[in-house]
């Protein structure tokens, strides 16, 4: 019996490592491809390592090809949308979870109603309404979609549900303002939450690719998707080229996700409970 | 606390957020569908009194043109054999990853979610290379046991199960996650009572697993099934819809129609049959799960 166990046990990794590897190998053969000399990515048969590790196509990135300021504007895109989506969808959440006011059940119904319209059906309005704002092709622009959203303010009004009453209570007897109530006591007591949609709403912007595809139409505004997209237009052969782009977008996110996966994933498994 | 001033604090807090999402979410929506009734076009681009309401037109030509049932026929089978495997491969890799014998989780089930971290555009042009018929990885592991060579993206046939694959291997992690918190919520005497009756790995699937995973199931499909409908990156930089069409989807169709001939009233009609589709299916799913009993 003792010795079956072992054989199933044995079974179950071999299993789940060969699972493993068939998942990381397309990731890994990135960061290898990236770093062969030219042309070695083309060879019959493929090879999976260089012969010679280069960094000449990050260089190339960087200097002609001006990745830096991709870079950059997927950064301030992705940070600032993630700021003001904590700002914003913290407030509501919060004061639908806890707040009695009129017309509460209301607002509620109207927002969840709303999660069942997909994105594409607001774009070309939208795209519109941004280019009567003179918004088309700015940083705004591109983060107007992610700054307040239903799905944001849902989880954490998921949350704030949990915080107790006599803690607001308690700062109210001391005479704090609703604000000192929510600046100083809530958003405290809801730090795990506000990770989590952190790392959601930065992983959703740093990642997207259609919103940004429509409403920057000029290259010196590109976030990095887009210039990836552009970029292999022109250079579709020089697949190691095209390899560092990928791996100077994907880092980024993989990196925080690593850092961070512990409040993402639990995100992701208390956004189901409910389901 | 007194009611007035619970009042004014809550609609204070909300004030913000709804501002934002009430001028650029619901305006939008109601204004898409003004927009799917009139000829805007890129003479209304230019100057928005060119256009002009035209009824039920837009909707109207889209049913007479092959170009949308081939959109729509494409999306479909994208959704309806690339969503059940998905879920199909995570309930898997979570069972696998949640057994009691398993040492290191942690990192099998990083391993199997990193995948759906990554920039969609990235990983696609990767997925490009990797389905190159002469120097592509896949094409060199099929030959190894005498399939191939296959030109993944190059032909009708392949190309959306090309994508297809992609995207399962892309999105299995999120819902392995989700059945992951799913199993662990199954109450542990249930197994223990069934293992004294004497069922087997099998029988306690069938018979516990499953029906105590139902909830999940449907979260999973819900979820999963709305994502795949909004189908764009990936046929965008592999195929460009390509070859033939056979990978135009929804979306792509909607984007070409709206922002690379500016003919937006009927790209808004697209979207809006989109919504209707996704809305149909999710209705679907929750009457059938409903309906078991």
């Amino acid at each position: 019996m003792k010795g079956g166990r072992r054989i199933q046990q044995l079974l179950l990794h071999v299993v789940l490592l060969a699972g493993a590897v068939a998942t990381l190998i397309p990731l890994v053969w990135m960061v290898s491809a990236s770093l062969m000399p030219t042309g070695q990515a083309n060879t019959y048969p493929p090879r999976f390592f260089p012969t010679r590790v280069t960094f000449e196509h990050y260089a190339e990135l960087f200097t002609r090809l001006s990745l830096g300021r991709y870079l950059f504007n997927s950064t301030v895109v992705a940070v600032s949308a993630t700021l003001c989506s904590l700002l914003f969808n913290s407030m509501a959440g919060y004061a639908l979870a806890k707040l009695q006011f009129r017309g509460r059940g209301p607002v509620y119904r109207v927002l969840l109603a709303g999660l069942v319209v997909p994105a594409q059906v607001t774009m070309l309005p939208l795209f519109l309404l941004l280019r009567a704002m003179g918004l088309v092709n700015t940083y705004a622009g591109a983060i107007v979609p992610a700054m307040a959203t239903i799905f944001g303010i849902f989880l954490i009004r998921q949350y704030a549900l949990s915080i107790p009453d006599d803690l607001l209570d308690a700062a109210r007897l001391d005479g704090a303002s609703e604000f000192r109530v929510y600046w100083s006591v809530v958003l405290p007591a809801m730090r795990p939450v506000l990770a989590t949609l952190a790392i959601f709403t930065f992983l959703s912007t740093w990642n997207d690719f259609l919103w940004p595809l429509v409403v920057l139409s000029n290259d010196v505004r590109y976030t990095l998707p887009v210039a990836l997209a552009n970029l292999v237009g022109e250079h579709v052969q020089d697949t190691e080229l095209m390899m560092a782009g990928s791996v100077l977008t994907v880092l980024p996110v993989v990196v925080l996700f690593i850092l961070l996966q512990r409040h993402y994933v639990e995100g992701i498994m208390a956004g189901s409970a409910k389901g | 606390m007194s009611a007035e001033r619970a009042s004014r604090a809550g609609w204070l807090f909300l004030a913000p957020a709804l501002t934002l999402i009430g001028v650029f979410f619901f305006l939008p929506v109601g204004a898409s569908l003004v927009l799917s009734l009139t000829n805007f076009d890129i003479y209304a681009v230019a100057d928005p009194r060119n256009a002009q309401l035209v009824g039920l037109r837009n909707y109207r030509e889209l049913v007479a043109a092959p170009l949308f049932w081939t959109a729509l026929k494409n999306t479909f089978y994208f959704v309806l054999v690339g969503a059940p495997l998905t879920v199909l491969v995570a309930l898997g890799a979570a069972l696998l990853v949640n057994a009691k014998l398993v040492r290191l989780k942690g990192f099998f089930r990083t391993a199997y979610f990193a995948p759906y971290v990554t920039t969609i555009v990235a990983i696609a042009i990767v997925w490009r290379y990797l389905y190159h018929p002469r120097y592509g990885l896949v094409n060199a592991v099929l030959a190894t046991v005498g399939i191939g060579p296959i030109d993944w993206l190059g032909d009708a046939r392949w190309a959306m199960p090309a994508i297809i694959l992609l995207v399962v291997w892309r999105n299995f992690g999120y819902n392995m996650l989700i059945f992951v918190a799913g199993l662990q919520r199954i109450p542990t005497q249930l197994y223990e009572a069934a293992e004294l009756d004497g069922a087997g790995w099998w029988a306690r699937f069938r018979h516990i697993t499953l029906p105590q995973l139902a909830p999940t199931f449907l979260f999973v499909g819900i979820i999963t099934a709305i994502g795949f409908f909004q189908l764009f990156a990936e046929p965008y930089v592999m195929t460009q819809g390509g070859p033939l069409k056979s990978t135009l989807s929804m979306v792509l169709y909607m984007y070409e129609e709206g922002f690379r001939w500016w003919r937006l009233g009927s790209a808004a009609a697209i979207a809006f049959v989109l919504f209707v589709v996704i809305l149909a299916f999710t209705l679907l799913q929750l009457k059938i799960q409903r309906e078991e009993p």
